[in-house]
């Protein structure tokens, strides 16, 4: 079975990245709506249940866009607006130098080749108008000062390349000013929001988690089924039945992952491992089905629906009365949890400073929050001794590691991951150095344009990352890319059946789930995956 | 266009002022009024956009990560490309600011066949910027002896140094020849690479030809066109003490000189050439990425609309009963679910 749609083109073909610039300036060049590249428009019925302006039914394909009469003077009152409340947008608006280092930075750009995926010239598509309207030069000199009216076609422009950037702030490790387009890019979409120009693939997961916690839209019962489901599972693999708690008052500790963890493979087995490793230390821990999300599409949606989404975290905590939060395997989450939440939905004086109830080492790193990565966790407990692990159940195993653009660029989560890795795998191989850590590469499909209306778009984009795959599948015979986010588990594999097959993609703790020694367990002769396990003679070989 | 406008506006400029001097007599106008005028209008308007700057907040710390973030003692954090302290940020920014740190990592993408990507370290336009700055510092440093009296020796011996190699008389400057070179490559790089040309702007193209012709103009006056230094230095010096007097017989060439500098510091606060102010201001560098460890206040934080658990507890009731998980109220309360409840297609 094959996640690429017949109709996309095959890697020869689309592997011929076309660098021809238009022959006519940028600003003459009206955009074309490729198939593949765009993401369709959100429903009408998610618009209105999250009370979104302008909700109607409409496509990006249709002529008439249906914007409401006075959009003009709406963007020009939001952007106002934003400058004023964004020190960030004001600075990055005004002191690009065009120095274009940024420009083959992004993996959309390397991709396709088109210019405007430059992220400069992404910026400057916003950056045009804002002259226009907010600068002397500009409205002097127009076009001469870079500047230029806000039609409709500049905003049909806005909506096909601000929703094809995956906000993964690669663009601004590279930026002598750090000028961040991931932000530029958060702003625009707000912009475009304010008018109804949503996309579905961002709109549909956060009225679901609205209304139901997550994004699947998976109601209480129907969590508590896959729980439990996912605790039979382990028991037929280990011999041994776990205690998944759910909404237990008093737990010592709320665990919060991506709800794909619990539905989507290789999401799943991820899961698996969550739950094999917090019976082994006998975690006093419990799930939430209110807060049944971890991933916040509200990231890339606007600031406000970002707050809207994550206050469930802070409310159910203490709801529940727990002492502190611990957060799955998950990108975006990550960057909300780190850079917004305590902002936003904070202070966390309800809760505690988190302490690992295992090893008692204290997380000051999260001392504001209260809320712990669980690498950060899990690695804690390693170092403590406090794990019987066998890395060689993971011998068939050749991994790789993909640092998750947010855990990357917005906290610096490095290390934690690879040393969870080392401990349980025994075949470990880094990317090459300009492919990883603060420079890696983007999925391709993050900030809501992981949907399949945009495969093409995401198979260019996720090039520079299969390449590197590719290298060290080819050089070291690396078969599985781990990574620790629910969007790249999603979006990744089908990256690597169309660039690089042969290679699988999993959770880091997925492989803990294999390594971790039950006591009491049964002999195991399967990963989780129920893959059968490599015996004795054969790992001598590797 | 692009680049042909702003190089007839600099000409243009050249013009203006050979015309003002020899032929209308405006010596007073081109040496006293504009270079006044010029310097106000750089310190106030540098004022200006750094206050308008920072009186937007900054309601996020959205620090940019490029290192490992402090967390375990045993592992070991970066201090400088992932700050968590104040000293951190100051050596951050420094190092931004001094050496131009991350267009150092600049590496060039090499696409070929298959397709295969490589990345290589991409250091000419890291040099080219770095000797741009530092031999345009060196030469407004160097040009105190102009405005001062006595001369401090700071300023002398810059003198020295830059002038260390006594190839002709008088003494060739380094810093002439590097800023001319690095300006020429900048300029070049945007004509002769494709994508950097698709994205320059006149506004890009504008300073270089003035800072190109400013430097043409003083080079010419210092080997080629003699002109008369002690008149030159009565003016400067008046004009620092603010007793500003034009003496007679100062070249036209002078006046060219002075006047694309005065444009040029008109220009620079309302230009990208403020990126010199902008670059202190940047909230993905200058904050530490303590953002779990300490609260930070955005100042307008309002109140949103949410979906409280009681509202929750009140659409999902049943079926969290017939479930068996726990509930925080046994029957409905008079609470009604937020908004219309969608059904799973
Ligand atoms: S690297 Fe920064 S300054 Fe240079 S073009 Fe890109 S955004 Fe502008
Ligand atoms: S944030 Fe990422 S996707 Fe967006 S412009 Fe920068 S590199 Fe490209």
């Amino acid at each position: 079975m094959s996640d690429i749609p017949e109709s996309i083109p095959k890697p020869e073909q689309l592997g011929v990245i076309d660098q021809q610039l238009p022959r006519s300036d940028w600003m003459d060049t009206p955009v074309v709506f490729k198939h593949g590249s765009y993401c369709y428009s959100a429903k009408s019925k998610f618009m209105s249940y999250l009370d979104l302006p302008n909700p109607r039914d409409w496509s990006p394909m249709d002529k008439d866009w249906k914007l409401p009469n006075d959009w003009q003077r709406i963007i020009h009152e939001g952007l106002r607006e934003r400058l004023s409340k964004y020190r960030s947008l004001k600075v990055f608006m005004d002191i690009c130098v065009r120095c274009g280092a940024c420009a083959d930075k992004c993996h959309f750009f390397i991709g396709s080749g088109d210019p405007k995926n430059m992220p400069v010239l992404r910026a400057e598509l916003l950056r045009s108008v804002y002259r226009k309207d907010f600068t002397t030069a500009g409205k002097i000199l127009g076009k001469i000062a870079g500047a230029r009216e806000l039609t409709v076609d500049v905003l049909k422009e806005w909506y096909y390349y601000f929703y094809q950037c995956t906000e993964c702030r690669r663009c601004s490790v590279f930026c002598p000013y750090g000028i961040d387009t991931a932000e530029i890019t958060m702003l625009a979409r707000e912009l475009l929001n304010l008018v109804g120009l949503n996309i579905g693939w961002t709109i549909e997961p956060c009225a679901n988690c609205f209304r139901t916690g997550n994004h699947l839209g998976i109601q209480p019962h129907g969590f508590a089924d896959s729980i439990e489901f996912a605790v039979d599972e382990l028991e037929e693999i280990t011999g041994i039945r776990v205690d998944a708690p759910i909404n237990k008052k008093g737990a010592e500790i709320l665990f919060i992952t991506p709800s794909a963890d619990y539905f989507a493979s290789p999401h799943y087995y991820t899961l698996l491992g969550y739950l094999a490793l917090f019976h082994e230390i006998g975690l006093d821990y419990t799930w939430s089905t209110f807060a049944s999300e971890g991933g916040n599409f509200g990231l890339f949606t606007s600031h406000e629906m970002i707050k809207r989404l994550n206050a469930k975290m802070y409310a159910e905590a203490k709801r529940l009365g727990v002492k502190w939060i611990l957060g799955g395997e998950c990108g975006h989450m990550w960057r909300v949890v780190h850079q917004y939440m305590d902002t936003m939905n904070g202070p966390a004086d309800f809760l505690q400073e988190p302490v690992s109830p295992i090893t008692g080492t204290r997380f000051e790193n999260a001392r504001s929050t209260k809320m712990v990565h669980i690498t950060e966790f899990t690695s804690d407990l390693i170092r403590n001794n406090k794990l019987k692990l066998d890395p060689s159940r993971n011998n068939h195993w050749r991994a790789t590691f993909h640092d998750s653009c947010n855990p990357a660029r917005a906290l610096g989560l490095f290390e934690e991951p690879r040393y969870v890795i080392r401990n349980v795998c025994n075949n470990f191989f880094e990317m090459p150095d300009n492919t990883i850590r603060e420079q890696t590469f983007c999925c391709g499909s993050g900030a809501g344009l992981g949907n399949d209306e945009n495969m093409e778009m995401r198979l260019r984009g996720g090039l520079p990352r299969a390449n590197a795959v590719r290298h060290v599948h080819e050089k070291h015979g690396v078969n599985i890319l781990l990574c620790m986010c629910a969007i790249d588990k999603a979006t990744l594999p089908p990256l690597m059946e169309y660039w690089v097959p042969g290679v699988e993609v999993g959770g880091i703790h997925e492989l803990v789930a294999n390594a971790l020694v039950l006591t009491g367990e049964k002999e195991r002769t399967t990963d989780v995956r129920g893959e059968p396990l490599m015996k004795e003679e054969d790992t001598k070989d590797v | 266009m692009k680049i042909f406008l702003p190089l007839i506006a600099v000409l243009a400029l050249v013009g203006i002022a050979l015309a003002g001097v020899e032929l209308a007599n405006l010596q007073v106008f081109f040496g006293i009024v504009i270079p006044y005028a010029a310097l106000a209008v750089f310190l106030g308007g540098l004022v200006y956009r750094v206050l308008k700057w920072a009186r937007s907040p900054v309601p996020f710390r959205i620090t940019l990560s490029c290192g490992q973030q402090k967390t375990h003692p045993w592992i070991k954090s970066s201090t400088l490309d992932n700050p968590h302290s104040t000293a951190g940020v100051i050596g951050r920014m420094a190092l931004e600011i001094l050496f131009f740190r991350s267009l150092f990592r600049n590496t060039r993408l090499e696409l070929r066949k298959g397709p295969k990507l490589s990345y290589e370290w991409e250091k000419w336009l890291w040099l080219a910027a770095l000797a741009f700055h530092y031999a345009f510092l060196m030469i407004l440093l160097r040009h105190l002896r102009f405005f001062t009296v006595p001369v401090p020796f700071f300023v002398n011996a810059l003198d020295q140094l830059d002038g260390f190699f006594q190839i002709s008389v008088p003494a060739l400057y380094l810093s002439d020849i590097i800023l001319v070179a690095a300006a020429t490559y900048l300029f070049l790089r945007r004509i002769v690479i494709p994508q950097i040309k698709y994205i320059s702007l006149p506004a890009d193209y504008f300073p270089l030809f003035l800072i190109l012709g400013l430097a043409t103009s003083g080079i010419l006056m210092r080997y080629l066109l003699r002109v008369d230094v002690e008149a030159i230095k009565e003016l400067t010096i008046g004009l620092a003490a603010f007793r500003p007097v034009v003496p007679a017989g100062i070249g036209s060439l002078f006046y060219v000189h002075l006047f694309l500098v005065s444009v040029l510091f008109a220009y620079f606060p309302f230009s990208k050439l403020m990126h010199l102010g902008g670059i202190f201001l940047s909230p993905t560098r200058n904050l530490a990425n303590n953002n779990r460890m300490r609260r930070h206040i955005n100042p307008w934080n309002y109140p949103v609309k949410v979906h409280t658990y009681d509202e929750y507890e009140e659409e999902f009731r049943d079926k969290m009963q017939a479930a068996g998980l726990p509930l925080e109220r046994e029957a409905s309360g008079d609470l009604k679910p937020a908004g219309l409840p969608l059904e799973k297609e």
